[in-house]
C-alpha cells in the first residue's frame, strides 16, 4: 500500500490573534511506501501530529489531497473512510489512548470487534500480539493498572491487530526509558520488514538509526534528510 | 453493544447517579398518576354507591355531612324517628331509608374500630345493592352485612360486646371508612345495644333505636329536583337538614380535578427538571470521555457509531431506571394505600390492574424516552467532534 500526500497543508486560526491564521503544516508532497520505515523528527509544536492526523484521515487538510492507492480519502463519506481506516490504517495516537472500561485484551481486540463477530482466531492473534509487545501477563488487567510504557505497547498491539497496510505512530516512545524505546522501535521496524508502510513521528534522535527514510519537520516545513 | 454494558458496569458511580435520576422520574410519574387515578375511581364508586339523591341529618350534624359522604365517618347524632315519616311525606320523595349509627367498637377481627350501623333491610336501597357475596336469604336476627375490610368470611362469627353475630353477606370495597362498618337490622342492633349497656356503657342507653335515627337516605321521584326536595325538607321540618348529594359529590369532583391538574403539572415539572439535570449530566460525562470517543474514531468507528453508543447507554439507563422507579412506586402506592387514603381524607380506590399497568407503562416509557432525549445533544456533539483536535488536547 502507498499513502501519498499531494500539496497537503493545514492552517489554524490563532487562538488569541483575531482573524489571522498560520500554517501548522506548510504545503507538502510526501509518500509513504510499503515495507519502509519512515521517520519524521521535529521539535514540539513543529506540526508533526497535525501532519500525521491528516494522513490518518482524522484531520482534513486545508489544501491538497491524501491518496491511498489512488483514492482520495477525504472524498469518501464517513462510513467508507471509517471502514477503510479500520482495515488499512493502524494509528498509534499520541498519549494514553486505551478505553478504561475494557481490559487490555479487549482493548487490543476492539478494532476487529467493531465490524466483526468475536472469533477464536482473533482471540489467538490478540494473545500473540500482546506477547510480542511484551505485556502478555497483563491481558486481563485494566488500563489504569498499567504503566505509561505498557499503555503505549497496548496501543501498538491494537494498531497491529488488523494487519494494516499503513501504520502511523505518533511519538510511541515518548516518556519511555531507553530499553523500552528500543523495543518499540524494533517492533515498528519488524512491521515494516513484514511489508507495512510505517510512519514514525518523534522528537527522539535514536529513531534515526532505524529509519529507511528520514525527514525533519520545522515550523510546519518538511524536509528530507535521508 | 457489549461496549455499552461494559461502560455502564465499569463506571458504577456514574451509572448509579444517572439511574437514580431516571428512577426518580419514573417513580414520580407512576406515583402521581396512580394517586390521581385512585382518587378518581374512589369518587366514582362513591357516587355510584350512595344511591341516595338527598341525605337528611339532624341540624347540628350538618357540618359533618361532608365527612359522612366522603369518609363515611358517622357522627353520633340522633333525631326523632317521627321525622322519617315527615320526610317520606314531603313532595317529590319516592323512598326513604333511615340508618342508626351505634358507637364504633374495637373487635378481634379488625385492626381499626368497627362501626356498627343499623339499617332497615325492607326500605334500604344503599347497602344491599352492593352485597358481593351472601347466602341470598333475608338478613336474620344476629346476622350482619360486613364491609369489605372486615376480616371475616361469610358464615363466620364476629363478637361485639361479648355478643356473637354471624356474617351473612359482604360488601364491595368503597375506599372509605364504610369498609370498616357492619350493618344490622333493628332487632340485632337492640341486642347489641343491650349488651353494651350490660357492659356498663350507660351513655349509649338513652339513644333508643326505637325512637331515634341518625340519618335518612332519600330517593327523589322522577321529575323532581333533588335540590328543591332537599331545601323543602330543610325549611319545613324542624331540626332537620338535608343536602343534595350529587351537588356535594360534584363539588368534590371539581376540587379533585384541581388536584389532578396540580399533580399533572407537578409531574411535568419533575419531568422537565430531571430532563435538564440529565442533559447536563450526560453532557458533562461525554465531555470527560471525549478522548475515549476520539480513540474509537481512530480505530475506525463511524460518527454514527459513536452517537449510537451514547444513545444506547442512555436508553438502557432509562429502561432500567424506569423499571426500578415503577417497582419502587408500586411498593409505595399499593401497601400504603390505606395511609394515603387517610392522609388525603378522600375516597381512594386502587385502580384496576389494567389501569395500573397503563400507568406503569407510561412511567417506564417516560424515562426510556428521557434517556435518549437528554443525551441526543451529547450524541450529536460526539459524532461531530474533531478527532484530531481532541487527541491533541489530551497531552
Ligand atoms: N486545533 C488547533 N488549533 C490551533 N492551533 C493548533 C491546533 N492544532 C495544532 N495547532 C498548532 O499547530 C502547531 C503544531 O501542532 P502539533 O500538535 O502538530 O505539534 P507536534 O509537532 O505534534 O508537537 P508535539 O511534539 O508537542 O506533539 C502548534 O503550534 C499547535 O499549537
Ligand atoms: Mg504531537
Amino acid at each position: 500500500m502507498i499513502l501519498k500526500a499531494e500539496g497537503m497543508s493545514r492552517r489554524f486560526f490563532r487562538k488569541n490573534g483575531g482573524a489571522n491564521f498560520f500554517y501548522a503544516v506548510q504545503k507538502t508532497d510526501f509518500t509513504l511506501e510499503a515495507g519502509k520505515l519512515c521517520v519524521i523528527m521535529g521539535r514540539s509544536g513543529s506540526g508533526k501530529s497535525t501532519f500525521l492526523n491528516m494522513l490518518a484521515g482524522l484531520l482534513e487538510p486545508s489544501e491538497g489531497r491524501v491518496m491511498l492507492d489512488n483514492t482520495d480519502i477525504y472524498a469518501m463519506d464517513d462510513k467508507s473512510l471509517s471502514r477503510m481506516r479500520n482495515k488499512n490504517i493502524g494509528v498509534i495516537p499520541q498519549g494514553q489512548t486505551a478505553l478504561s472500561s475494557l481490559t487490555v485484551l479487549e482493548n487490543v481486540k476492539l478494532p476487529y470487534l467493531l465490524y466483526n463477530k468475536p472469533s477464536e482466531k482473533i482471540d489467538k492473534y490478540a494473545a500473540e500480539l500482546i506477547e510480542t509487545v511484551g505485556i502478555s501477563t497483563l491481558g486481563n488487567s485494566y488500563p489504569n493498572e498499567l504503566s505509561g510504557g505498557e499503555n503505549r505497547r497496548l496501543a501498538i498491539a491494537r494498531a497491529l491487530l488488523m494487519q494494516p497496510g499503513i501504520l502511523l505512530a505518533d511519538e510511541p516512545t515518548g516518556d519511555l526509558d531507553d530499553e523500552n524505546t528500543k523495543k518499540v522501535l524494533e517492533l515498528l521496524k519488524n512491521a515494516a520488514q513484514n511489508g507495512t508502510a510505517v510512519l514514525l513521528v518523534t522528537h527522539e534522535n535514536d529513531a534515526a538509526n532505524f529509519a529507511d527514510s528520514l525527514y525533519k519537520m520545522d515550523g510546519g516545513v518538511l524536509s528530507q534528510i535521508k | 453493544m457489549k461496549l455499552i454494558f461494559k461502560n455502564l458496569i465499569k463506571r458504577p458511580g456514574r451509572t448509579a447517579a444517572l439511574l437514580l435520576l431516571s428512577v426518580f422520574l419514573a417513580f414520580s410519574v407512576f406515583g402521581g398518576t396512580m394517586t390521581v387515578l385512585s382518587l378518581r375511581r374512589g369518587l366514582e364508586s362513591l357516587e355510584a354507591r350512595l344511591g341516595a339523591d338527598v341525605i337528611a341529618v339532624p341540624d347540628k350534624a350538618k357540618n359533618k355531612l361532608e365527612d359522612i359522604l366522603l369518609q363515611g365517618v358517622p357522627g353520633y347524632f340522633y333525631m326523632d324517628k317521627e321525622n322519617v315519616e315527615k320526610i317520606a311525606q314531603t313532595e317529590g320523595v319516592e323512598a326513604v331509608s333511615p340508618q342508626y349509627f351505634l358507637a364504633s367498637v374495637s373487635a378481634g377481627c379488625c385492626s381499626v374500630p368497627v362501626q356498627i350501623i343499623g339499617f332497615e333491610p325492607s326500605t334500604d336501597f344503599s347497602v344491599q345493592p352492593w352485597i358481593k357475596q351472601s347466602y341470598g336469604k333475608e338478613l336474620q336476627n344476629d346476622e350482619v352485612v360486613a364491609g369489605a375490610n372486615i376480616n371475616a368470611e361469610v358464615g363466620e362469627h364476629l363478637r361485639f360486646y361479648d355478643q356473637s353475630v354471624k356474617v351473612a353477606a359482604k360488601l364491595d370495597k368503597t375506599g372509605t371508612e364504610l369498609d370498616n362498618a357492619v350493618y344490622t337490622n333493628a332487632d340485632t342492633l337492640k341486642d347489641l345495644l343491650g349488651a353494651a349497656v350490660d357492659k356498663g356503657l350507660v351513655v349509649l342507653a338513652k339513644n333508643d333505636p326505637d325512637k331515634l335515627v341518625s340519618s335518612v337516605l332519600i330517593k327523589v321521584k322522577d321529575g323532581y329536583s333533588a335540590e328543591d326536595v332537599a331545601s323543602d325538607i330543610s325549611v319545613n321540618i324542624r331540626h332537620v337538614s338535608a343536602v343534595n348529594t350529587k351537588n356535594m359529590v360534584s363539588g368534590i369532583a371539581r376540587s379533585l380535578s384541581g388536584i389532578s391538574d396540580m399533580t399533572g403539572l407537578m409531574i411535568i415539572a419533575v419531568w422537565m427538571l430531571s430532563l435538564i439535570v440529565m442533559a447536563i449530566a450526560f453532557s458533562m460525562i461525554i465531555n470527560e470521555r471525549k478522548r475515549e470517543f476520539a480513540v474509537l474514531r481512530v480505530i475506525g468507528a463511524t460518527r454514527g457509531r459513536l452517537a449510537a453508543t451514547v444513545l444506547g447507554e442512555a436508553f438502557f439507563i432509562g429502561l432500567i431506571g424506569g423499571a426500578i422507579g415503577v417497582l419502587a412506586g408500586a411498593l409505595a402506592v399499593f401497601p400504603f394505600s390505606g395511609l394515603i387514603e387517610a392522609k388525603l381524607g378522600l375516597p381512594y380506590l386502587t385502580p384496576s390492574f389494567g389501569a395500573s399497568m397503563g400507568a406503569a407503562g407510561a412511567a417506564v416509557l417516560s424515562s426510556v424516552i428521557a434517556g435518549p432525549l437528554t443525551s441526543a445533544l451529547s450524541a450529536v456533539r460526539v459524532s461531530r467532534m474533531d478527532t484530531g483536535l481532541i487527541l491533541r488536547e489530551g497531552n
